[in-house]
């Protein structure tokens, strides 16, 4: 296996491939170089945390990994999918299919119930009716909604949305999560309790996660490894022994 | 997306903003009621003419002259047609034989003297005709007063107003309103009339002595003065004989009546004169054909057996174009409402696609496809179209409804029959409704587009 970096990665296969990625806007005259020549290799089951400060370029490294952008130069390749050569079509069921994802704001759609957005991407996907309701409700327990399915997303609290979210990034069974900032809308306590739900994920789904945020001390209580960027640059990759103990000792909480 | 998902998604996305989409597809509604209205009258009017045209008798009708009276209406048939004398006569047997042709209803002769009438020990001369008893349907009795012929052979006469006027020493000074009808018609229905004729009978002719002066049989003949007592059964307004301006009678007697009285008539004298045969003719036939458009053919077949022929067709080509040109204009009316209604769907949908942008970035984030976003929005201007369609066409079959029963208190007000000015035909409807659709879609295919296009990072920063 061609790589050097962290050593879970000798023990699993590559699951995302990055080779000199560029993704450059062009604002006026000036030229944005919002990840430049990023080459990363994650394992498949990793829990990777994004880390720099905002305008480091961490989020449009998400938006690339999750088929949402397109990289102005240089490859992204997630499992066998080469991202750049997919076309908008194949795209969209790359985004449906392969990852899931979870906002800071949430992003539910206020005019449905949470049933009904779980159950979106159920549609899009063309599940049966009935299949799609029953699939959407066990999702839903899953975080613990089961009373909250008629609700919309404006009567909930935070946490409430951001489980929900959660529901819906699962629901299509990805094997991989991306999540933008997903506690930075919400107090430690409610915090804890998503990241806790991630890490779930990650343990028992196997899920490869990969969280962007700009809390170092949440990434180094859950994250597997830590990859710092800055000015669209990766300037740090280093493996989190510390997040192994912290796993066994919240581990019998959960 | 499957279908039924998308439409679905797309009504329960128009519920959300219930105000703003109602009043869209109230917008298509008022343009698919105006084009049914503008169209249902359009149609409604033509239907009216149509049915007035052929209930005037005037359209289904071919009048047949004998070339040798050179009484045509067509010069080009009296110049290129056989000589005159050479042409047959219009006997019965001629009659029988065009009343035998395809799609000819019947073929009855015109018969039409100057006679001497007597009511009430005064004298009247004026001109009768022989009425036949289709002519029942003729709308010139529409506003009769009495009824018509008991019989086709039955002693009875309508008059015509002025005649009746006459009659009653009540002719209209000028300026003065005409008496009504009715007044007319109270102290004359049920009297009786006396009416002195010469009658034509034929003379046993001694075929020896003839030889010389005649080629065929049957052409003596001899007048005798005889009395019939007539009974008046109507007065009636129009001229149900107004196609002959020059020759119109005032007093209408049943056809068959006439034809058994072997009235002498003008024509008898000139074949007399002319020596060309003795058998009495018709100076006209009026044959009425199945329907105008095949007055043509009816026409053609008569020529073909050396006869004028006579028709006024031509007058409803006029008149049909000029329906399509009042129909096109009140269908390019109405399409115009449809039009300003097709842009406020398409200002709807792309105010929707600026309201919900993040709505739109959302759905591509989580695996939605360009085609699924568009199919959405495409399927929200269909569900628009649909429903303003069926509400359009109730709308406008109530408008079209609702000026019919107007135009016939108006019409009633003036004394005029009510009259069905409007009229809805299926086509219309499911046309309309189609139209609606159609209309609904292409203006929906731009903001669809649009939406499809949308770059989902940036829809998904937009607050």
């Amino acid at each position: 296996m061609p790589t050097s970096q962290g050593k879970s990665i000798l023990s699993d296969s590559i699951a995302i491939r990055t080779e000199n990625l560029c993704r450059h806007y062009s604002m006026g005259e000036a030229l944005i170089r919002a990840v430049d020549g990023i080459s990363v290799q994650i394992a498949s089951r990793e829990f990777v945390a994004l880390l720099g400060t905002s305008g480091s370029g961490k989020s449009s490294l998400l938006n690339l990994l999750a088929g949402l952008d397109r990289a102005t130069s240089g490859t992204v390749v997630v499992e066998k999918h080469d991202l750049a050569k997919l076309s908008r079509e194949e795209l969209a069921k790359y985004r449906l299919h392969t990852v899931g994802m979870v906002f800071q704001s949430f992003n539910l759609i206020p005019s449905m119930t949470l049933l009904e957005n779980v159950e979106l991407p159920l549609r899009f996907a063309e599940v049966d009716r009935d299949k799609r309701e029953a699939l959407a409700k066990q999702a839903l327990d899953r975080v613990g909604l089961s009373a909250r399915l008629r609700h919309r997303p404006t009567e909930l609290s935070g946490g409430e949305q951001q489980r929900a979210s959660l529901a819906r990034a699962l629901i299509n069974q990805p094997r991989f999560l991306l999540a933008d900032e997903p506690t930075g809308n919400l107090d430690s306590q409610t915090g804890t309790e998503i990241m806790n739900f991630i890490r779930e994920f990650n343990e028992t789904l196997g899920m490869t996660i990969i969280m962007v945020t700009h809390e170092r001390t949440l990434a180094e209580r859950y994250a597997s490894r830590m990859i710092f960027l800055a000015d669209g640059k990766l300037v740090g990759d280093q493996s989190n022994v510390a997040s192994a103990s912290t796993r066994q000792s919240s581990g019998g909480g959960l | 997306m499957k279908t039924y998902d998308m439409a679905e998604l797309a009504v329960r996305n128009l519920r959300e903003s219930i105000l703003r989409n109602s009043l869209t597809t109230v917008g298509i509604s008022v343009g698919v009621a105006s084009l049914v209205a503008m169209l249902s009258l359009g149609i409604g009017l033509q239907q009216l003419a149509g049915r007035r045209l052929q209930k005037s008798g005037l359209f289904d009708t071919v009048v047949v002259t004998s070339r040798r009276d050179l009484r045509g209406f067509n010069r080009d048939q009296e110049e290129n047609g056989p000589a005159p004398a050479e042409s047959p006569a219009l006997t019965e047997d001629a009659r029988q034989k065009i009343a035998q042709l395809p799609n000819v209803l019947e073929a009855y002769p015109d018969i039409r003297f100057i006679t001497e009438l007597r009511f009430e020990d005064k004298p009247y001369l004026t001109m009768m005709a022989g009425l036949p008893f289709s002519a029942k349907n003729n709308d010139a009795f529409d506003g009769m007063q009495g009824s018509f012929f008991s019989s086709d052979t039955a002693n009875e006469v309508i008059l015509q107003k002025s005649f009746a006027a006459q009659l009653l020493g009540k002719t209209p000074k000028a300026g003065s309103d005409e008496p009504s009808v009715t007044e007319l018609a109270k102290p004359l229905l049920g009297k009786q009339l006396t009416m002195r004729y010469a009658e034509r009978t034929a003379t046993p002719t001694d075929a020896a002595d003839k030889k010389d002066a005649a080629n065929s049989p049957g052409t003596a003949y001899s007048v005798v003065s005889r009395e019939i007592t007539l009974k008046i059964v109507g007065v009636c307004d129009l001229d149900p004989d107004s196609m002959r301006g020059q020759a119109r009678a005032r007093i209408f007697m049943p056809l068959k009546l006439a034809q058994d009285l072997h009235v002498m008539q003008p024509s008898d004298l000139r074949d007399t004169t002319n020596m060309a045969s003795g058998a009495p003719a018709y100076m006209t036939v009026e044959v009425h054909v199945k329907s105008p458009t095949q007055v043509q053919a009816v026409e053609d077949a008569i020529k073909k057996m050396g006869f004028n022929t006579f028709s006024i067709v031509d007058a409803t080509r006029s008149l049909r174009q000029f329906f399509a040109v009042l129909d096109l204009f009140l269908g390019i009316f109405g399409s115009l409402a449809l039009a300003v209604a097709s842009i406020g769907i398409i200002n709807t949908l792309v105010m929707a696609i600026l309201e919900r942008r993040r709505e739109i970035g959302i759905m591509k984030a989580i695996g939605a496809s360009d085609g699924d976003v568009k199919g959405l929005f495409f399927a929200e201007a269909g569900v628009m179209g649909v429903f303003g369609g069926f509400v359009g066409v109730a709308l406008g079959w109530t408008i079209g409804r609702v000026i019919n029963v107007g135009t016939n208190v108006y019409l009633k007000r003036q004394h005029f029959p009510p009259e069905q000015i409007w009229f809805v035909p299926w086509w219309l409807v499911i046309g309309a409704i189609g139209f609606a659709i159609v209309v609904s879609l292409l203006s929906g295919l731009y903001p669809a587009s649009r939406a499809a296009r949308l770059d989902p990072v940036q829809a998904l920063r937009y607050e």
